[in-house]
Order: structure tokens, then C-alpha cells, then sequence
């Protein structure tokens, strides 16, 4: 018996078929995987099934009958849940205030507060109503999010790549809510393209590629490597790790300290770090934890205190990027679109933004177009970026593309130091390859490089030292040669412990 | 139906239409406004845009009216590309008058060649230092430009007033609150001879080709589209967001300063309330309809100093009241933001889904 | 000097009337912001509202029928401004610039025959006082009790804090924008009519003289709290009396000068509420003046 069935679907955006024929059915108590590379068309297919994105044709069935939701709140009424991958929470409203808007009308707010603590409670999910969202960690957050789904009680529950944001130990939690909801009959549609996680949890795995089906399996009597090859569609040739670290020392973090950008930012307490030429220092963590304000710390959008960030021996903290760009320290921050290239800018100015000192775009603050055009052609060349020419703009590149655009900017300058910071975030595996392989070989050059990911994988494929930063704090940076799993969730727990106390 | 679709990139073509689509759907809005008036739209039409081209005085009053448009607005537009919002030109523009006036008569009895230039100097200074106020109560203290510029016009306007009836006032001149004519060698020289068209137009043309090429080649361009285009790339690149704010105010204060010096030297020749007439506001859609752009902002002046000479016409020939033609300049930049959709949405004729 | 002037009881009484407008304007704009949205045409509204009512009122020899009248022109420029930031898409800091320029030049259009007639009286409670004061003031009470305690205003809040999520959640952004839109417009209108009917009472061109933008002030001087803008109406509205009340006296010095005040006032009242603080810490909705496009 299928609760929900999906027939043929298919949803056209300009230049791309999103979904294309898919088809799949989830069984009541079922934990089924949506597994797919970006762009596979996961994202498009559960906005479908949850009503935000009206297919062109094919159907649905619930129970048998006919589901076309007008919109997510006929999909709530009929009993469909969702978790966001970026969470539709609202920072400065309370957590009950939040539940309330996921929940229809009818809900009154009195005694709204008393029913969240008992599912909460229920599922070991604890939470208090009366905080104002934008003070909770990422993994509080994903809490407010599922107890609000709990509480429509919903059939079919879908969780979009929910995982990404916790730590190892969350994850159990999670996976331990999501069993018991399977047990008491509740279907859960479990999007990701992490393997080992699905082999965990799933009963069953429908597979995407290019927006068709292409197949269905028991996730369980799979190997990583065999999911792997049915999502890419091609067998996988892991690259080379880095060669050995140098023994001169580039880049020098002592006692590095910033407060919260904003009212919701993380504050960086007391980070301390060394990398030498041509070695790769691994930074993992959750996202939120101050990833992003180490990168604006490193690139010189904010500044530091005189003596915290020293660059071969000079004193860089107090000085702006395109002083630090000068002295050798390139950055690449996460966001593509909109931080590290403008979007409507064309190639050639996005080139400018940040190869103006390095690559000598102006002569006495006149642009030399023609040499900014240069570089921009010498980027999409050798790091293969596919674009209709070096005149268009930033927002028509794919993001693997322009990924590999931002990437190739900083690397065919010549750093003495390279921070990046998600390089691999949200690109097809192709992309990500080719960046990981570009980043190894720059240190193989000399250069020293600090990736900062989420990607655990990704961490210890390519760096050869690897720290966890929590909470604002890093941890002691650990050789990645030899280092276990378990070692890495210690890292980022103990850690964690140290950022809560901290935040409370 | 009719669905909006992005497009993949800005689009080129759009970019130099749509100015020129506002203008028609003006044309035909503005029409339809007149006739509500009771007045024939064509002729009214005919009245304001096309009879001003036809007869030589016209023609060179269009230079005179357009000649602080499209200096107010080439300042104006450094600073809407990077996101700074100085809407007090016309505040900015009193100032310098004022400034200008005040060199003027405090030398009427010692005319040298040397005044102009020094109160060029007062005009400008004056200007800029009003827009400073706005620059820095922003960049230190947080306040909004928007409100603060605009309040800043308020002042300025009492603030004149204030001098034409007291320290400025003409002592022959009944009490009115007027001061005395500029002496001839604080009046700008006239380079078109029957007519009023003052050093002040080719002075701003060259501050057109001036403002075409920092907006095209130079790094303070670049860099202020890009503060305005995506604000945190602008920080990566190493833009300082306080410094091209106080440097955008301060550039758009000095020209509507000079323009108001240019007003005060040239067409006016004395102080008078009456000196300012919404050309520090005009400027803004003067700004918006030439797209920011240099060469546009002339073409844009060009169209906007019509609605000044035609307008006038359309008084006197067709008794069109002067509001009319205000309305009609709030409806042209109105029709520009409407129509601005086209540049990075294109519209598509989809059939209506399931 | 003759103080005897200066009744603290009339004083307090033409306190309110004066801040009056400023409360109808301030607050309506309060909704507009709360929900995400930057309307600058205030000032455009508030004096659309002045003449729509003027000339509804004389037209009909009703008071009642004229405020009416300014509520309805009010939403209707209001709406032309949600028409094109929220459906065309276009910059809020722009579009309301055009509405104040669009509004001024057409109330003007409008109000060629009305200058140097004289409305019909408006009902008084005492004195200065008339039925908008009051009415102003559970404007107030109204506006606290949506935003705070109803659930159309958690909606409301919610579509200002992120548009996004509000919109993933299902909730259709574009129509509760534009009717917070029509609503800020509809106030703006009322408070306009109140300069029109009841303050002045006349028509004049250009009457509102920035008290558009002066309500714009106040909502950030509140912090995007309705009891702070009343707070801040008075605040202004006690200004203005005191400076009209100073005139009176002759104290010598140029009526130019005193009426530069308001517009100073303003200034300092942005700059003490600013200083130190960012927009968020002040309480600004994040998504404020920000484009929602929900095609891409």
C-alpha cells in the first residue's frame, strides 16, 4: 500500500527540464532517500510534491486520490510536512511565534507554548518558546523547524539535506527522531547525497541524475561506491592528496579575537594557528560556527587587532584587502553569487574585483580594460570555465562554473597564501574535483592553503592538517594522517561544548 | 497569460530603450492628463516638446535650463550607482547661489576678474560642505541620508530667506526681500550673443566628458557601481562603503553648488526666494532617465529642459498650469521604474498551467 | 512679552492638533515598514490626501465626506507605488521619490481652484481639538494590539522579517504587502485631510511642507513602535507650536529662522535615535526595502 504515488512528473525552467518523467511511491512508515548531485533535480521535485512549484505534467496521489496542492498549505492540510534546507525561520520572532506562522489558522496561540514543550519532550528534542530565533545554533534551529512539522501532525514528512548543519552527534539525535516517527507510521522523504547516511537510515533510495529517475534501490545492500556511481553516472577517480608541508612559515593567526558582526554573528575568541608553505590546513565545522567571519578576518573586510594575523613576519591585521592582496594573501569567500563576484558584472569586471593589485589592472587609478580582459580569458581557460565569453555576466555562469571562476581568480594570481572558504559548496562533482585537484597542485607550488568546509570528505581527502572551529574557537590543528571519524566528531564536540558555554 | 521570466543577464538593448519607451508612455499618459484638463493634448504636446525646437530663442534657452540639470544630475549619479541616496541637491544648490551671491555683494564696489573664480570657489565649497553634513551624520552616527539631505533642503530654503531679508537685503529695495543686482563683472559672460546663454554651458559639457570617462575608466567609477551592484562584493574587492559615501556626497554637493552658482551668476543675477525652482529634484529623474551614465544624462537634460522652456510656453498659449508639468515630470520618472522591468525580466505569453 | 499667551492648557490642546498628521502619517508608514516595505512617498500621500479631501469636502459641504475622500486618494497613489515595487519590481528609495514628486506637482494640478476657500467647519470636541485626535490616538492603540497580539499582524511581522520563508510557508507576500501598502497610503491621506480641514484650514500649494518626511523620521526615532510614535508626534508637534508661539511673541528674531526648526529637530532626533546603532539593533524588520521576487 502507497501513501504517496508520483506519475511522470515533469517541470520545465528556461534552458533546463528540472524534472523529467520521475516517478516514485513512499509507503506509510517508510524511510525513503531522494538521492541526487546538485542540479539532479531533488530540490524542484519535493517543491512539488509540497506546492511551491506547480509541475507541467504528470501526477500525484495520496491515499489513491488525486494530489495537486494549490499551494504549502494545502499540502500541511493534507497531512505533508517539510525541514528546509535553508530554514524558513524568521530571526527575530520567538520560537513559538515561528511555530505558530508553520501552523494554520485555526491554531490558537494560547497554550501553543505548553503543546510545543510536550512534543519537544516527547521526541527529545528540547527547546524554549520565548527565544528569539537568531540567538539559536543551527542545530536549535533545524529543532524548531521539525517541531513544527511534529505538531500538524503530519503522514509524510520531508527532511531536505537536514544533516548539512549538525555535528556528527546531532546527527544521531536526529536519526533516532526520524526511526521513531518511521515506527509510529509517519513516511519520511530523506533528501541527500551523503551515502553513509542513507545507508544508515534508508529502507529504500530513488536516484536521480540530470532530473530523470535512474534508479531504485535497498540503500542498504549498496556500497557507498556503487551509490556513488549510479548518482555521477561515472566511475570516480579519487586525486592525489598534497605533497609535504615546507618548513617556512606563511601565514601566522596569534590570539585572534572579533566580535559578532551583527546581532546574530559569531564572535571569534582567541584563534591561534600556523600554516607553512605548501601545506593545506583543513578547517571543519558546521556552518554558523564563525567560518565565515575567520574568511572576512583573513580577507581584511574586517579588521583585526595589530599583531593577531601576521603574513611572513608582517604585521597584516590592521591593513585592508587589497593591502593584504598586495603582500600575497588571496581570499575566496562562500557565497558566489553577490560576495566574491557581482552578479550582473561581466567576467572582466568581476576579474577586477579582486585581481586589481596583483595583477596590475590600473595605472594611476585608470583601468586598463584590455589587461582586466586578459585575465578574465586566462581564468576561463585554464581552469575551464564554461561561459559565451569573458562580456557576460557573473549570474548567467552555472554555479560549478563560476565557482571555478572565483577560484581560478585567486589561484592564477600567484598567492603566497590561499584561504577559501566551501570551495566545493553546492557544484556538481565534476567541478568540485576539478577545484580540490587545483588547490592541491597550488600547494604543491608552494603555497599555503587554508580550506575552510562543512565537507568532512572533502577535508581529508585534500588537506594534511585539520582543525575544528566551534562556537568561534578552533581547536589544536591535528595531522590529518591517521585520523578517525570518531577522532574528527570529538574534535567538533568538545569544541562545541566550550561555544556553548560562551553563546549562554 | 503574461509571465515575468528572468533574465540570465541584464539586458543591453533594454538598457538604452527603455529611457526612450518612458518617454512615449509619458507622451501618452501626459495626454491623457490634458485632456482630463480640457486641453487639446496634441497641441499640447506640440506646445512643450516640438515648438521649442523650432525657434532659435528656445533653442538656447533649452542649454540654459539644462545646463544645471545635467550638472546636478552627473554629481547625483556617482552616488545612485554606489547606493547613496542624496536627494537634498536642491539644498545643495541654495547654498551655492547663496555662497556665490554673498562673494558677489560683499565685492560689489571692488569688480576685478578674479571674482567669478572666487565665487565659483564659494559655490562649490558651499555646496559640498552641505552635502557633508548628510556624509558624515551617515558615516558616524548612522542617520539616514535620505532624510537628512532632505530636511537639509528645508533649511536651506529658510536659510535664504532668512539672508535676502536681513544681512543680504538690497538697502534700496523697498524692504523687499531681494538683494541688489550683481555688478557686471560677478554676471557670467555670455557666449551666445541675443540670448542667455551663460560660460557656464560649456562649462558643463566638459564636466560631461569629464564624468564619461571616471565613470568608464576610472577605478572611483568601477567602484562605485560595484558598491551599488552587490555591496558585499564591493567590501571583498576593498571598497570602504564610509569613504565613497563621503566622497559621493561631497561630489554631488560640489556640482549642485556650482550650479547654483552658475543660476545666481547667470539667469538670476541677484539673490531672490525665488532663485531655487526644483532643479536640485528634477535632477534626480534628469539622473534616472539618462540611465546614470554620463552621455545619458545629457540626452536626458536635453528632454527635461523641454518640459522647463515648453512648459512656460504651454502656459502662456494654452494656460496649462505650471503644476501640470510638474505632475508630468513625476509621471516620466514613474514610467521609467515601470518599464525599467524589461531590463532583467523579459515577459513571456505562457498558456495557463493546470 | 505678553506670556499670558502662552495657556498651558491651549497649548497642550494645539500640542495634539499638531501632532495629529504626524500620527496618522507616521503610523501608517510604521504598518508599511513592519511589512518590509520603504515607502519615501509619504509626503506625496499626506498631500494628495490634503486636496482629495479638501475638494470632497467643499464639493459635498461634509467634513466627514472629505476625510473619506482623503483616505481613498491616499491608498490610491499608494497602490500605484505597491504596483510598481512589488509587481514591476522597481527600487522602493526611487519609486517613493516619484510618488512625492508625481503627488506635489498633481495635488497642485488639482488645487488651482481652491486656493482662498474656506472648507467646511470640521466637527470640534473642544477647542482645537476635533474627532482625528482621538481617533489618532486608538489608531495607536489598534495598530499595538494587531502587531503584538493579533495573528494577521505575526503574519504581518513575519512577511517583513524574511520574505522568503514567510512565502515557502505559503503566505502570499505580494497581496499583504500591498495591503499594508494601500493602508500606510490611506493614513497618509487622513492625516493630509487633517492639515487641510482642521489645522490650517485651507488649501495652499506645498502645505504639507515636509511633514511627509518628518513622519518618515519619526518611524525610525520609534524604532517601528506605535507607542514611540506618538511619543514622537508630540515630541514634534511641540515644536512646532512652541515655534509658532514664539513668533507670535515677536521675540525678534526672523520667522525664517524659527521655522527652520522642525527640519533641525528632525536631524538631531535621527542622529541621537542612530548613533552607535545598526539598523537591525534599532529594530528595522530585515527585510526592509528589500525587492521579494518570488519567479526566481
Amino acid at each position: 500500500m502507497s501513501l504517496l504515488t508520483i506519475e511522470g512528473l515533469t517541470k520545465d525552467y528556461p534552458g533546463v527540464r528540472a524534472n523529467d518523467g520521475v516517478s516514485l511511491s513512499i509507503a506509510p512508515g517508510e524511510i525513503h532517500a531522494l538521492l541526487g548531485e546538485n542540479g539532479a533535480g531533488k530540490s524542484t521535485l519535493v517543491k512539488m510534491i509540497y506546492g511551491l512549484v506547480r509541475p507541467d505534467a504528470g501526477r500525484m496521489t495520496l491515499d489513491g486520490r488525486p494530489y495537486a496542492p494549490a499551494g504549502p498549505a494545502a499540502a500541511r492540510a493534507a497531512g505533508i510536512a517539510m525541514v528546509f534546507q535553508h530554514f524558513s525561520l524568521f530571526e527575530a520572532l520567538s520560537v513559538a511565534e515561528n511555530i505558530a506562522l508553520g501552523l494554520g489558522p485555526a491554531t490558537p496561540m494560547r497554550g501553543l507554548a505548553r503543546r510545543i514543550a510536550e512534543v519537544s519532550a516527547a521526541y527529545g528534542l528540547p527547546l524554549d518558546p520565548d527565544r528569539a530565533v537568531g540567538t539559536l545554533s543551527a542545530g536549535e534551529r533545524q529543532r524548531v523547524e521539525i517541531v513544527r512539522c511534529l505538531l500538524q501532525g503530519p503522514r509524510l514528512l520531508i527532511m531536505d539535506e537536514p544533516t548539512s548543519v549538525l555535528t556528527p552527534g546531532e546527527v544521531e539525535t536526529l536519526f533516532a527522531t526520524l526511526r521513531r516517527l518511521a515506527a509510529e507510521g509517519v513516511a519520511v522523504l530523506y533528501i541527500s547525497h551523503k551515502l553513509e547516511e542513507i545507508r544508515a537510515l534508508c529502507d529504500r533510495a530513488t536516484i536521480l541524475r540530470g532530473g530523470r529517475v535512474v534508479a531504485t534501490c535497498d540503500p542498504r545492500t549498496q556500497t557507498a561506491r556503487s551509490l556513488a556511481e549510479m548518482m555521477v553516472g561515472a566511475v570516480l577517480a579519487p586525486p592525489a592528496r598534497a605533497g609535504r608541508a615546507g618548513t617556512r612559515t606563511l601565514l601566522e593567526l596569534r590570539g585572534l579575537t572579533l566580535p559578532a558582526p551583527g546581532r546574530f554573528g559569531t564572535p571569534l575568541s582567541d584563534i591561534s594557528l600556523t600554516l607553512r608553505e605548501g601545506e593545506i590546513l583543513g578547517i571543519g565545522g558546521v556552518a554558523g560556527n564563525g567560518q565565515e567571519e575567520l574568511l572576512a578576518a583573513l580577507s581584511g573586510e574586517r579588521r583585526a587587532g595589530p599583531g593577531q594575523i601576521l603574513l611572513a613576519g608582517t604585521d597584516i591585521g590592521p591593513l585592508g584587502p587589497e593591502a593584504r592582496r598586495g603582500l600575497g594573501l588571496c581570499t575566496a569567500p562562500e557565497e558566489r553569487l553577490g560576495h566574491a563576484a557581482a552578479p550582473d558584472m561581466t567576467l572582466v569586471e568581476n576579474a577586477l574585483i579582486s585581481g586589481l593589485v596583483r595583477m596590475r589592472l590600473a595605472r594611476a587609478g585608470i583601468i586598463r580594460w584590455g589587461a582586466a580582459a586578459e585575465f578574465a580569458r586566462a581564468i576561463v581557460a585554464a581552469f575551464d570555465v564554461r561561459c559565451a565569453g569573458v562580456d557576460h555576466a557573473a549570474r548567467s555562469l552555472s554555479g560549478g562554473n563560476l565557482q571555478k571562476f572565483v577560484i581560478g581568480r585567486e589561484i592564477l594570481q600567484r598567492p603566497a597564501v590561499l584561504a577559501v572558504n566551501q570551495p566545493s559548496w553546492g557544484v556538481d562533482a565534476a567541478a568540485a574535483a576539478a577545484i580540490r585537484r587545483a588547490l592541491v597542485d597550488l600547494a604543491a607550488s608552494g603555497t599555503g592553503v587554508l580550506v575552510i568546509s562543512q565537507d568532512l570528505d572533502e577535508l581529508m581527502e585534500i588537506s594534511t592538517g585539520f582543525a575544528a572551529l566551534v562556537g568561534g574557537r578552533l581547536s589544536a590543528v591535528r595531522s590529518t594522517a591517521g585520523l578517525t571519524v570518531d577522532e574528527i566528531g570529538l574534535m567538533l564536540g568538545g569544541a562545541a561544548e566550550g561555544g556553548d558555554d560562551a553563546a549562554a | 497569460m503574461l509571465r515575468l521570466e528572468p533574465r540570465p543577464e541584464p539586458s543591453r538593448a533594454m538598457q538604452a530603450l527603455t529611457p526612450l519607451a518612458a518617454v512615449l508612455l509619458t507622451l501618452l499618459l501626459g495626454g491623457l492628463l490634458f485632456a482630463a484638463l480640457g486641453k487639446d493634448p496634441v497641441a499640447a504636446m506640440r506646445v512643450i516638446f516640438v515648438d521649442p525646437l523650432l525657434d532659435g530663442y528656445s533653442r538656447t534657452e533649452l542649454l540654459v535650463k539644462g545646463t544645471p540639470l545635467v550638472l546636478i544630475a552627473l554629481g547625483l549619479s556617482f552616488g545612485f550607482r554606489a547606493g547613496v541616496w542624496n536627494i537634498g541637491a536642491e539644498g545643495q544648490f541654495i547654498m551655492g547661489a547663496l555662497a556665490a551671491g554673498a562673494v558677489a555683494l560683499a565685492f560689489h564696489d571692488v569688480p576685478g576678474l578674479w571674482l567669478l573664480p572666487l565665487m565659483a570657489l564659494a559655490g562649490i565649497l558651499a555646496g559640498l560642505g552641505w552635502a557633508l553634513i548628510p556624509a558624515i551624520l551617515k558615516t558616524r552616527f548612522n542617520a539616514s541620508e535620505i532624510l537628512v539631505s532632505l530636511m537639509l533642503v528645508y533649511v536651506a530654503e529658510q536659510f535664504l530667506i532668512a539672508m535676502v531679508s536681513g544681512p543680504l537685503r538690497d538697502p534700496q529695495g523697498f524692504n523687499f526681500p531681494l538683494s541688489r543686482n550683481f555688478h557686471d563683472s560677478a554676471l557670467l559672460p555670455l557666449v551666445l550673443e541675443g540670448s542667455r546663454v551663460h560660460l557656464g554651458v560649456p562649462v558643463t559639457l566638459i564636466a560631461v566628458a569629464l564624468a564619461a570617462f571616471v565613470s568608464r575608466r576610472h577605478l572611483f567609477g568601477f567602484r562605485s557601481r560595484l558598491l551599488g551592484e552587490a555591496p558585499r562584493a564591493a567590501a571583498f574587492a576593498g571598497v570602504e562603503a564610509g569613504r565613497m559615501t563621503v566622497i559621493c556626497l561631497a561630489l554631488s554637493g560640489a556640482a549642485a553648488g556650482l550650479a547654483g552658482m552658475f543660476e545666481a551668476a547667470g539667469p538670476a543675477g541677484q539673490l531672490a526666494p525665488s532663485l531655487p525652482v526644483g532643479y536640485g529634484f528634477t535632477a534626480i529623474i534628469v539622473a534616472f532617465l539618462g540611465r546614470l551614465d554620463p552621455l545619458g544624462i545629457l540626452l536626458a537634460g536635453a528632454v527635461m529642459a523641454l518640459t522647463y522652456v515648453g512648459g512656460e510656453q504651454a502656459q502662456y498659449v494654452l494656460g496649462i498650469p505650471a503644476a501640470a508639468n510638474e505632475t508630468f515630470r513625476g509621471m516620466l520618472l514613474f514610467a521609467l521604474l515601470a518599464v525599467n522591468l524589461l531590463v532583467h525580466y523579459r515577459l513571456r505569453l505562457v498558456r495557463r498551467a493546470r | 512679552m505678553d506670556l499670558a499667551a502662552l495657556d498651558p492648557l491651549l497649548l497642550l490642546a494645539s500640542l495634539l492638533a499638531a501632532a495629529t498628521p504626524l500620527i496618522w502619517a507616521a503610523m501608517g508608514e510604521l504598518v508599511v515598514e513592519r511589512s518590509g516595505v520603504l515607502n519615501l512617498g509619504v509626503e506625496g500621500m499626506m498631500i494628495i490626501g490634503a486636496i482629495a479631501g479638501f475638494a470632497a469636502a467643499v464639493a459635498t459641504a461634509s467634513p466627514a465626506l472629505g476625510f473619506l475622500a482623503a483616505a481613498a486618494a491616499g491608498a490610491a497613489l499608494a497602490l500605484l507605488f505597491g504596483l510598481l515595487t512589488q509587481i514591476l519590481l522597481a527600487n522602493q528609495v526611487a519609486t517613493g521619490l516619484a510618488l512625492t514628486m508625481f503627488g506635489l506637482g498633481l495635488a497642485a494640478l488639482i488645487g488651482q481652484p481652491y486656493s482662498g476657500i474656506k472648507p467646511p467647519p470640521a466637527t470640534r470636541l473642544a477647542g482645537q481639538i476635533d474627532v482625528m485626535v482621538p481617533l489618532g490616538l486608538a489608531l495607536a492603540g489598534a495598530v499595538w494590539w494587531f502587531l503584538a497580539r493579533s495573528r494577521p499582524g505575526l503574519i504581518l511581522r513575519a512577511v517583513g522579517e524574511n520574505h522568503d520563508a514567510a512565502h515557502a510557508l505559503g503566505y502570499p507576500v505580494v497581496a499583504i504587502r500591498l495591503a499594508a501598502i494601500a493602508f500606510g497610503g490611506a493614513c497618509a491621506g487622513l492625516g493630509g485631510a487633517h492639515l487641510s480641514l482642521v489645522r490650517v484650514p485651507q488649501w495652499t500649494e506645498g502645505m504639507t511642507a515636509g511633514a511627509g518626511w518628518i513622519a518618515l523620521a519619526i518611524v525610525v526615532f520609534a524604532s517601528w513602535r506605535p507607542a514611540r510614535v506618538v511619543l514622537g508626534a508630540w515630541l514634534f508637534g511641540g515644536v512646532t507650536i512652541l515655534q509658532l508661539n514664539l513668533q507670535a511673541l515677536g521675540l525678534g528674531i526672523g520667522s525664517a529662522w524659527m521655522s527652520m526648526a522642525p527640519y533641525l529637530m528632525t536631524i538631531l532626533v535621527l542622529v541621537l535615535i542612530s548613533a552607535g546603532r545598526s539598523r537591525a539593533a534599532l529594530g528595522a524588520p530585515a527585510c526592509l526595502g528589500r525587492v521579494f521576487d518570488a519567479s526566481g
